[in-house]
């Protein structure tokens, strides 16, 4: 079976390669999302096919849609989200979960599921208590999870359709072609409560409706992959993991408001995403499911890819249509129409996030209900977040709405590592804000959220620890901001750049009384006089600091100390005499030189030499502990 | 266009449909601060300083939104003063203080708004100043850009497109890097720029300024005499001397409009080598001479030939009037049909 | 125009509404935007040389002048600043010699930081000739440093 000729091909399809892929007794699945290859998980893969092959193994795919059993096989998968104890390797049927594999590793792994039908212990995840898990379910880290969009991304090929078609893949598309009008399709995502997953959280149904109703032709569906936040992820992996669920999602998106092209706006910094959906595209096209007569129906859809140059406020909606068409990413200025009504190409443009479009073939096979009964009223179904930061299990997570932050902190991050303690949470990337630990049992939705001074956003999560100067945060946001601006309203492009001078001098200890009145005032001219959305968050980080933790500003301008020992201007690197043993550790790391003492002698730092980068600190040892960070700076004493 | 009628602070005026805010404030003889507008361009919306509020809600720009009947506007509404200040502070902020040597000064939209926002020195003393240190680009011999005093409101990169259709100029780089510049940010002259000075009439500040600019003690309403198409001008005069010229926007033809030589070239007629007499020659040497000893020299050599020997050329630099007389001239007194003017190679 | 950029562009003939792909595969080939490239792009498609450098020149992607061989990116997005990346980066400085965003005058390294690779699990990152480094130290730093000046002979 090679294409699909009429919808009714495929629920064959789907046994034919179940029927294939049951032919294979024990399966590797290794994990192949960037952060996993980062950390060597190619090689374990090599490693694996290399050991199977000398035991004879038939490893090659094919065989089993030919019909030939085989004992084992791998596998590459996208990202299983727990990055950070990669590389994973999960082993099928089993479901055996193994974590920080090397190619060492893998002959004890293949002994132990081949020969011994038992784990490798050590390789398992130890829970805090100590236990081992044996599985992804066992991990605390995934048991409070709910995974719908991410949830084939760590257990299909994302470069083989045919797995695809074995969890279900197309079911959605192939019963809309069969079954329901575009009209009725639109009903069913509006009635699932689905709100846009790039952050704002406008109601999908709304905008597809919409766009189904404008008039004029061709249109297109454009897929928002352009994930710019710092510290998010989530979009990456679920291209890089199953392309084929946003594929398809679009697909169906076109069949509803009536698009002919699509295009999927790709970050230049996710090459592999790239690559995966250059493979999906082909293969979906080689089995009908995109072009001319999808499953022999009439519906036609193609769909492109387009590749960022590296420009966050492409983001933005009518940046990213303006960017496709080959001009500058300047967001259009209103009033103007919507983008579903004038978009690219001045045409009707039906436009959302990746996991937007990923969500819908759940939504469509399992029912608006189903969607609906998960998360909150108003913000139904799960929301995927990139959990990183001072994290004790950081990676991709995905949870019911609602839920709060307490919750997944603790429960599914295990929280603060190294005995820290938690001082703030930061959503929505540059247009969100930070939460204090006051706010930690805020629950997860759109609105709870945006009432705290932060936004939902695309999902990333960063956690910070007591070693977080919330002033200098807010100075990174502003850097951000600034460079990112894309300069055309003067709000944005020099209101950014006075906000960040000003936190720049409050760092450096050169802060004014007036300042924090300004800030607040700067910010809220930022947010009501500039031209885009990102402009107009561009001053939350600023604003949700100061409502928070204006005691850390205050600090930084009237005692010139910063509480949390970030910022060098305000610091000092000192010895304790009593403690420093004398081993020289510090003055031979030290890249100035500013350390002198001899062996066995008490070392002193040179305060006018020092550049306070701390490797002085990294340095000493455990048991020392001689240098000490202080705050504010030391005085220098003039001799 | 259906008659409206919207309300600005209070004051009731009428407008047609299709006008934005802006556009019936100005017709109506209502100062609305602004920058980046220009009558004869699209509006961009871009510098944020004609903020007002509608309808007691919302927040727009007046250059962009379209009038309705029964809209409320405000200008004076606190929030509005509150996002007016600040950005204009932040030009501000950002700007060259060297109003008194600036050729712009008294004549700038900048110093404008500032005025009307009423802004102060301890309001200004709060920022952080950063004027911007880019090199002057003094490569075209008519005008001179200074990047530290541009505010970046497109109106010269909209000129090019809009109006002359070169673009020799963009936005290039981007946030606060943003800078109106050529390809590989070059020096103008090496663009393609053609020095019609179209952005330079239109710049609100003095980032692109007429080179060696004298200000006219007055003003003196001509035709230019450089080509056919009779560009209505102004021109700018002290003492006995012409020192510029502008175009004449309520002349017909062009609206305004002047090209590079048109605006720029004006120093040939105060110049010290231009021909002020006929000249004649003798014994191989022109010498100079009265117009009736020239003119009676032409007509005497004319009078010696007749038909096929003879044939005119006129020019673009006189009037159409002239140029009919010639033709009449060359017709009917010297018998030819022989007549062509360089307009036509 | 050079024969290899005319090859380049030959599909792109009038096709206006392609500039970012042809900026990126023209840079892909060649390295970097030369002025003579983006004539030629101009030139082929017809879009005012102007532009060709307004669009390249607003996004980040592009580059106008000669790159170093190895490329070291230093990733600032949040989750690698709060774990110490500027930290990672004046080391990187120091190590190498150059500033951040310069290239060595031998035209063997490029420095410069990132706005997010997008491996946040991993911070703080460092991406070195496409081959990333997670949880980076700064005593790390110099023997990376050092193999770059091995292979890079």
């Amino acid at each position: 079976m090679n294409a699909i000729n009429t919808p009714a091909d495929l629920g064959p399809m789907r046994d034919y390669c179940q029927a294939a892929l049951g032919r294979q007794k024990v399966r590797f699945l290794v994990c192949a999302g960037t952060g996993c290859i980062a950390g060597g998980s190619m090689a374990v893969y090599q490693e694996l096919q290399r050991l199977l092959s000398e035991r004879d193994i038939n490893v090659d795919v094919e065989l089993l849609y030919e019909g030939k059993e085989s004992d084992a096989g791998v596998g590459t998968s996208g990202c299983h989200g727990f990055c950070q104890m990669g590389p994973l390797v999960r082993v099928e049927p089993t479901g055996t979960f193994y974590t920080r594999v090397k190619a060492a590793d893998v002959p004890d792994i293949i002994t132990a599921t081949l020969d011994e039908n038992s784990e490798v212990e050590r390789l398992l995840f130890k829970n805090p208590d100590g236990s081992r898990s044996v599985t992804e379910h066992d991990v605390p880290f995934y048991n409070r999870q709910q995974r719908i969009v991410l949830d084939k991304c760590g257990t299909i090929n994302p470069e083989d359709i045919r797995d695809y078609f074995a969890v279900d893949g197309y079911q959605a598309l192939a019963e809309i072609l069969q079954h329901l009008s575009p009209m009725e399709v639109i009903d069913i995502v509006t009635a699932s409560g689905l709100r846009g997953r790039g952050g704002a959280g406008f109601p999908a149904g709304r905008k597809w409706l919409g766009c189904h109703k404008a008039g004029g032709s061709p249109k297109y569906v454009v897929c928002n992959g352009d994930e710019g936040d710092p510290g998010a992820f989530m979009d990456r992996s679920v291209l890089e993991g199953n392309p084929l669920a946003v594929i398809e999602g679009m697909t169906i998106a076109a069949y509803s408001v009536g698009a002919r092209y699509g295009y999927i706006y790709v970050r230049a910094e996710y090459p592999l995403a790239v690559v995966r959906l250059q493979k999906a595209i082909e293969q979906a096209k080689q089995y009908r499911l995109l072009g001319e007569n999808i499953m022999g129906v009439d519906f036609d859809f193609d769909l492109y890819i387009f590749q960022g140059a590296g420009a966050f406020v492409c983001g933005e909606s009518t940046a990213l249509t303006l960017s496709i068409e080959g001009k500058r990413g300047m967001p259009r200025v209103a009033p103007r129409p919507r983008t579903t009504e004038v978009g690219l190409w001045d045409k009707p443009t039906l436009l959302n996030n990746v996991k937007t479009y990923a969500f819908i073939p759940d939504i469509i096979r399992r029912g608006a209900d189903w969607f609906k009964s998960i998360g909150t009223e108003s913000s139904s179904g799960t929301a995927v977040f990139a959990l990183t930061g001072h994290i004790a299990n950081s990676g991709l997570i995905e949870v019911p709405m609602g839920i709060t932050l307490r919750e997944i902190i603790y429960d599914i991050g295990g929280g603060i590592p190294h005995g820290g303690t938690f001082k703030a949470v930061q959503t929505g990337g540059p247009s969100g804000g930070c939460l204090p630990a006051s706010l930690l049992d805020t629950p997860i939705d759109y609105d709870s959220l945006d009432e705290a001074g932060s936004i939902m956003g695309s999902g990333g999560m960063v956690i910070m620890d007591e070693n977080t100067c919330m002033v200098d945060v807010a100075r990174y946001f502003l850097q951000f901001t600034e460079e990112e601006s894309c300069g055309q309203c003067v709000p944005c492009r020099l209101g950014t750049k006075q906000l960040l001078e000003i936190l720049k001098d409050i760092c450096k200890g050169k802060g004014r009384k007036a300042d924090l009145d300004l800030l607040y005032e700067l910010s809220h001219s930022v947010h009501g006089g500039s031209v885009c959305g990102l402009g107009q968050t561009a001053a939350n980080p600023v604003l949700t600091t100061l409502r928070y933790f204006k005691d850390e500003y205050e600090a930084h301008i009237f005692e010139k100390r910063c509480p949390a020992k970030v910022c060098k201007d305000l610091i000092s690197f000192r010895i304790d005499e009593e403690k420093c043993a004398g081993c020289t550790l510090c003055a031979r790391a030290c890249p100035v030189s500013a350390i002198t003492g001899e062996k066995k002698q008490v070392h002193v730092i040179d305060q006018s030499i020092c550049i306070q980068c701390g490797v002085c600190k990294e340095k000493c040892p455990t048991k020392f502990s001689a240098v000490e960070c202080v705050s504010p700076k030391l005085v220098m004493e003039v001799a | 266009m259906n008659p409206v009628t919207i309300t600005i602070d209070g004051l009731a005026i009428p407008a047609q449909e299709g006008m934005t805010i802006l556009q019936a404030a100005q017709a109506n003889g209502l100062y609305i601060p602004n920058l980046c507008n220009h009558p004869d361009l699209d509006p961009a919306g871009l510098c944020r300083v004609c903020v007002v509020k509608i309808d007691d809600w919302k927040i727009a720009i007046s250059c962009k939104q379209p009038v309705k009947e029964g809209m409320v506007v405000s200008t004076e509404d606190p929030e509005v003063q509150r996002v007016r200040k600040n950005t204009v502070e932040l030009l501000v902020a950002n700007h060259p203080m060297t109003c008194l040597t600036c050729e712009r000064d008294g004549n700038c939209e900048l110093q404008r708004v500032a005025r009307y926002v009423g802004l102060e020195p301890t309001d200004l003393n709060r920022y952080r100043r950063s004027v911007r240190s880019l090199p002057m680009d003094r490569s075209n011999p008519f005008f001179e850009i200074d990047h530290a005093k541009c505010i970046l409101c497109g109106i010269c990169v909209r000129t090019c497109d809009e109006i002359q259709n070169i673009n020799a100029i963009d936005f290039v780089k981007r946030g606060v890097a943003s800078l109106i510049g050529t390809m590989g940010n070059k020096p103008i002259a090496e663009s393609r720029c053609e020095s019609c000075g179209e952005c330079v009439v239109r710049c609100p500040t003095a980032a692109l300024s007429p080179r060696h600019r004298v200000q006219p003690m007055r003003e003196v309403k001509s035709i230019c005499s450089y080509c056919g198409v009779g560009c209505g001008i102004r021109l700018g005069v002290r003492g006995d001397q012409i020192v510029g010229v502008q175009g004449d926007r309520e002349n017909p033809v062009n609206g305004g409009s002047l090209c590079v030589k048109g605006r720029f070239g004006y120093h040939f007629i105060n110049h010290p080598e231009r021909l002020q007499k006929p000249l004649v020659r003798k014994d191989g040497e022109l010498v100079e001479a009265e117009w009736d000893e020239a003119l009676d020299l032409i007509a005497e050599k004319f009078s010696q030939h007749k038909g096929e020997q003879f044939a005119a050329l006129a020019s673009a630099r006189i009037t159409n009037e002239d140029n009919y007389l010639i033709q009449k001239f060359t017709r009917a007194v010297m018998g030819t049909n022989t007549i062509d003017h360089c307009a036509r190679l | 125009m050079d024969e290899t950029l005319h090859n380049l562009l030959a599909p792109y003939k009038d096709k206006s509404e392609a500039l970012i792909p042809i900026l990126q595969h023209v840079q892909g080939e060649l390295g970097y935007l030369s002025d003579e490239a983006m004539l030629a792009i101009a030139g082929t498609t017809g879009i005012p040389e102007s532009r060709v450098y307004a669009v390249a020149s607003f996004y980040a992607q592009f580059y106008f002048t000669r790159r170093g061989k190895n490329q070291t990116k230093v990733c600032s997005g949040t989750a690698c600043h709060v774990k110490g990346a500027a930290r990672i980066l004046d080391t990187f400085e120091r190590e190498l010699g150059i500033a951040c965003g310069t290239t060595s005058e031998d035209y063997e390294h490029t420095l410069e930081t990132v706005a997010c690779v997008g491996s946040c699990a991993l911070a703080p990152v460092v991406v070195v000739n496409d081959e990333v480094h997670g949880q980076m130290e700064s005593g790390r730093v110099g023997k990376i440093v050092a193999g770059l000046n091995t292979n890079g002979g």
